[in-house]
């Protein structure tokens, strides 16, 4: 019995793995045979970066239950330290190093931050987070070296599929590993019962703090990620409406659904495309749409619950029954 | 010391309009606990209301200020209907979401029709575009207008809130929505009276910022929306006075910043402030901190 | 030998005193009551115990391996750190999540594996989590709740639920165990189901509790002494039997016969 157990979860991280790599390769041999050519890959691009910030703020929102409106403060961290160092260093290793750096600034903010502010609560939480980005963009916009409202321009451009994949299947990977873990069920106690983890021993505001930590330190990559694409970053790219669009995400996947983000975050990027050719009436048709499934479906497209191969399988035989029956 | 007088009374100004718009916010916090993201669109569109009536149709600038109002009452009453009613048993993210997506609808929806460009309210005339002198100080009289309009819209609030049965529904609701519609209150009408009376109100601040700054476009709310708010949560959500003062104190510490510091950082210093407020008493200025039970 | 020695613990609310000089001592491996009329102040000697408020005055000294450390003014996590363990009286699991993980949520002060064995999922992880659901189940078994463990708490009936809070707080492994009203809405049948399940436990891991309850059948059954608390103080304590006859405590709870309430 334990023997078959342990078959099954074999075969089923082996399934993973085998969908993560077909994934890989697919795409890359789309982008090789010019199927996927530039204009697609900005909306790829815009995809994985997405996705990043969408799994990470779940972290902090949807799972430890901390409503917070300020990843674009961090991800504009990651972004401007990994420009200016890159721009001093425009090589491989001078691109992994800001990416590094602005991944570690974005997640030391976090903490400082985080640790005076996680006492709040709700809404209260939401706002001081919310005004702290704005702070931190407003000193974007009047430094010096970042170079006012006129932004950054010339980055060097290191980031392509390769590395997309990488840190968006490593930020999902290490983020559902984490969840599974005690630490993570930790931060989901949080916001289940703040009063009752407390008292069966979780130091609450600790794991506060980490998940900020740890999302922060995911926003500050995607941050990174999107300077270097990109290669021109503004302090009004990351200002209160790029927060929302990703709380959009988490809320519309399903706040505690990893999946649910993900999925949310490549429906968006996707309907944002495809609305390209309105122009005028763009954000009109996305807002409607954004009203509608919030009226239709407020817990999100996929609940708290996740995607997985077995559901994928489930869904499978019910629709080839019913053909059956047909 | 005249400049810092000066420097006061175009802080009160600017304090008046935060304060009108802070109401709408405060009053809807505090019956359905949601942050109304699009509230401060309304004002836009009383501000564009304002502009359309005074330019297009010609007519003066009180029964302008009551068309605008008028229009938003209806507006904020619709968009209650129609967005916010169905979820009232959703969480509230999902609210919020919603309030986020009538706020873009309404912003570009008014840009695809006025198009995103400045326009200019007409230019003052009659007693309106007089100045008070006041010794060394100057007051334009649009400034005592602002001050007027506002007190005036103030007191008829406390009057509705305080001394109306409509008024004392509203304070029932907020304190417990159960409780009061097994009193026999009817909570859908009382929360769409809160829409009405808070949008009311934003129309009416959006006039004031027209005449007061003389452009209007259809993303002018954002901002302004954000500070009213930080003016609410400064005195105490939910609390009526609070929305009042936090305003005022908003309005007034960002002029002199401007004007003593750097105006380039004055909204840092506002967000400063609020998140400075919320460590140190969460609840507000006015408010009283609760603790949950256990 | 005294496990905790609660000295003129006082809270005041505003005003008002919702606990005052209450002192109290428990031996090691008593099985204590604390009763009294509703609004007395038992729940807030629970949660001033438990660190979730800070007493106006007072010292609490909980005296384990052969240490004696005043535990009050700390936060909850650490009280729990410490080896006091609680229940709720208004159920406060952890609704959305299994009965699995309620249980195992609870184990995690003792968890060693750091965040970047989590991260990775490495093998010290992995064994790890092995451990805490092997626990967690014997704990469920304990509870009768081990068919149920990927139940979710808020489905379970309300007698299990209370059960799974009794299992949550034995996960962290307490050596005092504060029961907030165990058997409030249950029927007899529940009740005496409970109170051998309180009895065994205590045996069992060697514990011992103190227990708020109304159910005075409960009460009068399985503790050795009793606390009575009326209006914030300490009226009468001692045997059940001293207690049932002792006078101010029949006042307290208003001529009702106390074998009967």
């Amino acid at each position: 019995m334990k023997k078959l157990a342990e078959t099954m979860r074999n075969t089923k991280s082996w399934s993973k793995l085998l969908l993560l790599v077909l994934t890989y390769a697919i795409i890359h041999l789309l982008i090789i045979f010019g199927i996927i050519q530039d204009f697609q890959q900005i909306t790829l691009t815009t995809i994985c970066i997405n996705i990043i910030l969408a799994v990470s703020l779940n972290l902090i929102t949807g799972f430890t239950g901390q409503f917070s409106l300020g990843h674009a403060g961090f991800m504009s961290i990651g972004a401007y330290t990994c420009a200016l160092i890159t721009m001093r260093m425009p090589t491989i290793p001078g691109f992994i190093l800001g990416l590094v750096a602005g991944a570690v600034a974005a997640a030391i903010v976090g903490i400082l931050v985080g640790l005076p502010t996680l006492r709040l609560r709700g809404d209260y939480l939401a706002i001081a987070t919310l005004g702290m980005s704005e702070i931190i963009r407003i000193v974007f916009l009047n430094l010096n070296i970042t170079n006012g409202a006129a932004g950054l321009s010339g980055i060097p451009q290191f980031v392509n599929w390769p590395w997309l994949f990488v840190f968006t299947a490593g930020t999902i990977l290490l983020i559902v590993n984490f969840l599974k873990s005690s630490h993570g069920r930790a931060c989901i106690s949080i916001r289940e019962d703040e009063i009752a983890a407390e008292a069966m021993g979780i130091n609450t505001t600790k794991y506060k703090v980490t998940a900020f930590a740890i999302g922060a330190f995911c926003a500050g990559i995607a941050g990174a990620l999107y300077a270097s694409y990109f290669f021109f970053i503004k302090p009004t790219t990351f200002n209160f409406q790029k927060s929302v669009d990703v709380l959009v995400m988490v809320v519309l996947g399903g706040m505690g659904s990893v999946s649910g983000s993900v999925l949310a975050a490549i429906l968006l990027a996707l309907i944002s495309t495809f609305l390209q050719s309105f122009s005028e009436l763009r954000m009109v048709i996305y807002s409607l749409i954004l009203i509608i499934i919030m009226i239709f479906r407020p817990q999100g497209l996929m609940g708290s619950k996740e995607l997985s191969l077995s559901m994928l399988s489930k869904l499978g035989s019910k629709f080839s029954f019913r053909k059956g029956r047909v | 010391m005249e400049q810092f007088l000066q420097q006061i009374i175009n802080g009160i100004s600017l304090g008046s309009i935060y304060a009108l718009v802070a109401l709408g916010y405060t009053m809807v916090y505090g019956i359905i606990k949601l942050i109304n993201f699009a509230h401060c669109d309304i004002y836009m569109i009383g501000a564009y209301v304002g502009y359309f009536c005074m330019t297009f149709l010609g007519i003066g600038f009180v029964p302008s200020l009551l068309a605008a109002m008028a229009v938003c009452t209806v507006l904020g009453v619709t968009i209650e209907k129609i967005a916010y009613k169905p979820l009232r048993n959703a969480t509230r993210i999902a609210v919020l979401i919603t309030a986020i997506g009538v706020s873009l609808f309404l912003e570009y929806g008014t840009m695809f029709f006025v198009k995103a460009q400045v326009r200019s309210y007409p230019p003052l005339t009659g007693l309106l575009a007089e100045t008070l002198r006041l010794g060394n100080i100057s007051v334009p009289m649009l400034q005592v207008l602002i001050l007027a309009i506002t007190v005036i819209l103030m007191l008829l609030l406390q009057f509705i809130v305080n001394k109306t049965k409509i008024g004392k529904a509203m304070r029932a609701v907020s304190m417990d929505q159960d409780a009061a519609e097994l009193m026999g209150i009817n909570v859908d009408t009382t929360i769409s009276f809160t829409f009405a009376l808070g949008s009311a109100l934003a129309g009416a601040a959006g006039i004031l910022v027209g005449i007061y700054y003389n452009s209007i476009n259809p993303l002018m709310g954002v901002l302004p929306g954000l500070k009213s708010f930080v003016a609410a949560v400064f005195g105490g959500i939910g609390i009526i006075p609070g929305a009042m003062i936090g305003g005022y104190i908003i309005g007034i510490v960002e002029v002199l910043i401007s004007g003593y510091i750097n105006s380039m950082y004055r909204d840092a210093f506002v967000f400063a402030i609020l998140i400075l407020i919320l460590i140190l008493k969460p609840a507000g200025l006015l408010g009283k901190n609760t603790r949950e039970k256990v | 030998m005294p496990i905790l020695t609660v000295k003129k613990l006082t809270k005041n609310f505003g005003g008002l005193a919702a606990v005052s000089n209450v002192s109290l001592e428990l031996e090691q491996g008593e099985l204590v009551g604390l009763i009294g009329p509703n609004g007395a102040g038992k729940t807030t000697v629970f949660n001033l115990l438990t660190g979730v408020y800070k007493p106006t005055s007072g010292t609490i000294t909980l005296h384990t391996n052969g240490t004696d450390k005043p535990i009050q003014g700390l936060k909850p996590y650490k009280v729990c750190e410490m080896g006091i363990a609680r229940t709720f009286q208004n159920i406060r699991l952890f609704k959305d999540l299994t009965v699995l993980d309620n249980v195992r949520i609870a184990m995690h002060k003792n968890v060693k594996y750091g965040l970047a064995a989590s991260f990775l999922r490495l093998p010290s992880c992995q064994k790890e989590e092995q451990e805490l659901v092997e626990r967690s189940m014997e704990l469920l078994k304990i509870m009768k709740l081990d068919h149920k463990k990927d139940e979710l708490a808020r489905n379970l009936p309300y007698g299990e639920q209370r059960h799974l809070e009794i299992a949550r707080a034995l996960a962290t492994n307490p050596s005092l165990l504060l029961l907030d009203e165990p058997a409030a809405g249950m029927n007899p049948a529940e009740t005496a189901q409970l109170t051998e399940v309180i009895s065994w436990i205590r045996n069992q891991f060697k514990l011992t509790i103190l227990l708020i309850e109304h159910d005075m059948s409960l009460v009068m059954k399985i503790c050795e002494r009793i606390y009575v608390l009326d209006y914030g103080q300490v009226i009468a304590s001692g045997t059940p039997e001293e207690v049932r006859t002792n006078k101010r405590v029949i006042e307290a709870y208003l001529g009702e016969d106390v074998n009967n309430a």
